[in-house]
């Protein structure tokens, strides 16, 4: 388990949104990160999947496996996403045809070598890092949804103090009664459902004062990233992809992968 | 305790479903009492049905006690139908308390100062309400067979009382209704959910269970509908509700929702003695299995 130093950033589903990347590694860095994680689903969604993994690469940004990249990785049929719903399912094949074929066998092979989970320490504090939750790659671990005993046996059972997941697409943070934290870091790959058209990212931050024995929550922060999203679609519509992804860049609400959400996540947006 | 009933008497035949973690734990508040009597019921809910009985507040507060302590993840109250337990309201606020919660109803108390209690209770808690109401069929004519005379317009009305109140109420529709299943049939049932008025319809689609009153309006199982080892996959037995699921009523904690009849089915008094895997000997069981169905939301 590596230790690390004061400040790191960490980055959710991705779903080939590259202006967004760059903007967040950008912004990272300018805010004092001395290291950047991505939680994984690097394609979907959006155009040019050999983008995200080519700026990964550049960064020198660590990546843990999501089911975008085994599924692609291993050249699955479907993404694995986890979707119930007919009309979510046919969207999401759409996403995912796209991004398979258009994924260099080199980023593949990279894909299929990911760990789908990593273990780090900052502060003193133990951190597992997955992509959905830590028992599944495809769970969905949604605010409304995981409540506190749940994500405390989630740490018992894990040895872990804290938990860093995306898959949702969604931010959120809870502080346990024990001290843990699960954070859901969201994702860089579409707007949170909200109606603006910006993306958030994980910014954590150890305790500067204090023993550094892990009894210091750490200091979390979602950090909104502002990106060229009408150059993103545009390049959406010149590939192809369904107009209803495009809408969602350019209005910030949810059209498709609706049905999985939560009564209360989905109360909150507009579809 | 009453072993499972196994037709032929073999439970190493069958497979088991393991107890991988109690995500979901179901709580039938209104027991086997309910206001109506459907032709298609799984356990034969009915007003004079007393097998189980309602649970109190208390009883749901040691259960959803032990709950806490195994790190369940959701909860489901259900029936009969939950809004005849006059308790109901404060079950759902103690259990909203803990986690998110889903409640399963006929629709036909759904009034309007309930919609408006059920508004504040969500709107308290920091964790999600689904409300699930179940309508079969497209028009009354098919709906009323079912679950008899009036009913179709008193669900509408309570699913349209319960979108007033902004909530997104899941509509639960089973393969009684003829042409439900498929795409077809359900694009047919969101959009007579959307001349409802609805905006944003949700549709679940439920199999039949071919017990209870079930068995006797089609017909039960056949002797060959069960599982055995060879037909199974680990992964497809992990993925059945009883391997991360169980059920308490007034009598007991049963292996899921749908064999709280089966006597078998009872693995204890308290959710502790209950999370051990089972075997699935029931025709019940081969449903699930086979249509891969889950009674989640």
């Amino acid at each position: 388990m590596s230790s690390l130093p004061g400040k790191a950033a960490f980055f959710g589903g991705v779903y080939s949104n590259s202006p967004a990347l760059e903007a967040a590694i950008r912004d990272a860095r300018h805010r004092g990160a001395e290291t950047l994680f991505c939680l994984g689903d690097l394609g979907g969604f959006g155009p040019h999947p050999e983008r995200v993994p080519s700026l990964l690469l550049k960064h020198g940004v660590t990546v843990v496996q999501g089911n975008y990249e085994d599924s692609v990785g291993h050249d699955r049929d479907d993404c694995q996403c986890g979707y119930t719903d007919p009309r979510d399912n046919r969207f999401a094949q759409i996403a995912y045809d796209y991004t398979r074929a258009n994924t260099p066998a080199a980023f593949k092979e990279w894909y299929r070598a990911l760990p789908p989970a990593l273990r780090i320490e900052m502060g003193g504090r133990r951190i597992l890092l997955c992509h959905g939750s830590p028992r599944r790659q495809n769970e969905f671990l949604w605010k409304s949804t995981s409540p506190v005993p749940f994500l405390e046996k989630l740490l018992r059972d894990h040895g872990a103090d804290v938990i860093l997941c995306t898959h949702t697409g969604l931010h959120w943070s809870r502080t346990l009664p024990s001290g843990g934290q699960v954070i859901n870091v969201g994702a860089l790959g579409r707007p949170a459902n909200d109606g603006a058209t910006h993306v958030w990212y994980t910014l954590l931050t150890a305790a500067r004062t204090g023993p550094a024995d892990g009894s210091e929550p750490l200091g979390v922060e979602f950090v909104p990233v502002v990106y060229d999203h009408e150059r993103l679609a545009r390049d959406m519509r010149e590939e192809g992809l369904p107009e209803e992804f495009v809408e969602t860049i350019l209005t910030g609400w949810w059209t498709t992968c609706l049905e999985v959400l939560p009564a209360r996540e989905r109360e909150s947006g507009r579809f | 305790m009453n072993g499972p009933t196994v037709p032929d008497g073999n439970v190493t035949a069958y497979p088991h479903a393991p107890m991988l973690a109690l995500d979901t734990l179901w709580l039938y508040v209104a027991g086997t009492i309910c206001n109506l009597r459907c032709t298609h019921c799984f356990i034969s809910c009915a007003p004079d049905n007393h097998s189980h009985g309602m649970m109190t507040l208390e009883d749901v507060r040691r259960h959803l006690d032990d709950a806490r302590a195994l790190g369940v993840r959701e909860y489901y109250l259900t029936g009969g139908e939950p809004f005849m337990n006059r308790e109901l309201l404060s079950i759902l606020e103690a259990t909203l308390r803990q986690g998110p919660a889903n409640v399963l109803t006929n629709g036909l108390l759904l009034e309007t100062g309930t919609c408006r209690a059920l508004r504040a209770i969500a709107d308290a808690s920091e964790y999600s309400l689904d409300v699930r109401v179940s309508l079969d069929g497209w028009s009354p004519e098919d709906h009323d067979r079912i679950r008899g005379p009036g009913t179709f317009r008193r669900a509408v009305q309570g699913i349209q009382a319960l979108s007033a109140h902004r909530f997104l109420p899941v509509v639960t529709v089973t393969e009684a209704a003829a042409g439900v299943g498929g795409d077809e049939g359900r694009a047919r049932f969101l959009e007579l959910l959307r001349s409802l008025g609805l905006a944003r319809p949700r549709v679940k689609v439920l199999p039949l269970w071919r017990i209870g009153a079930e068995a006797a309006r089609a017909r039960g199982y056949e002797t060959w509908e069960r599982l055995s080892s060879d037909s199974v996959t680990r992964e497809g037995l992990e993925a059945l509700q009883c391997s991360t699921a169980r059920a308490v009523t007034s009598r007991g904690v049963y292996v899921c929702p749908i064999l709280v009849e089966e006597p078998g089915a009872r693995l204890g008094a308290a959710l502790h003695e209950a999370l051990r895997s089972f075997p699935l000997t029931q025709g019940a069981c081969h449903t699930c299995y086979v249509t891969g169905v889950t009674c989640r939301t």
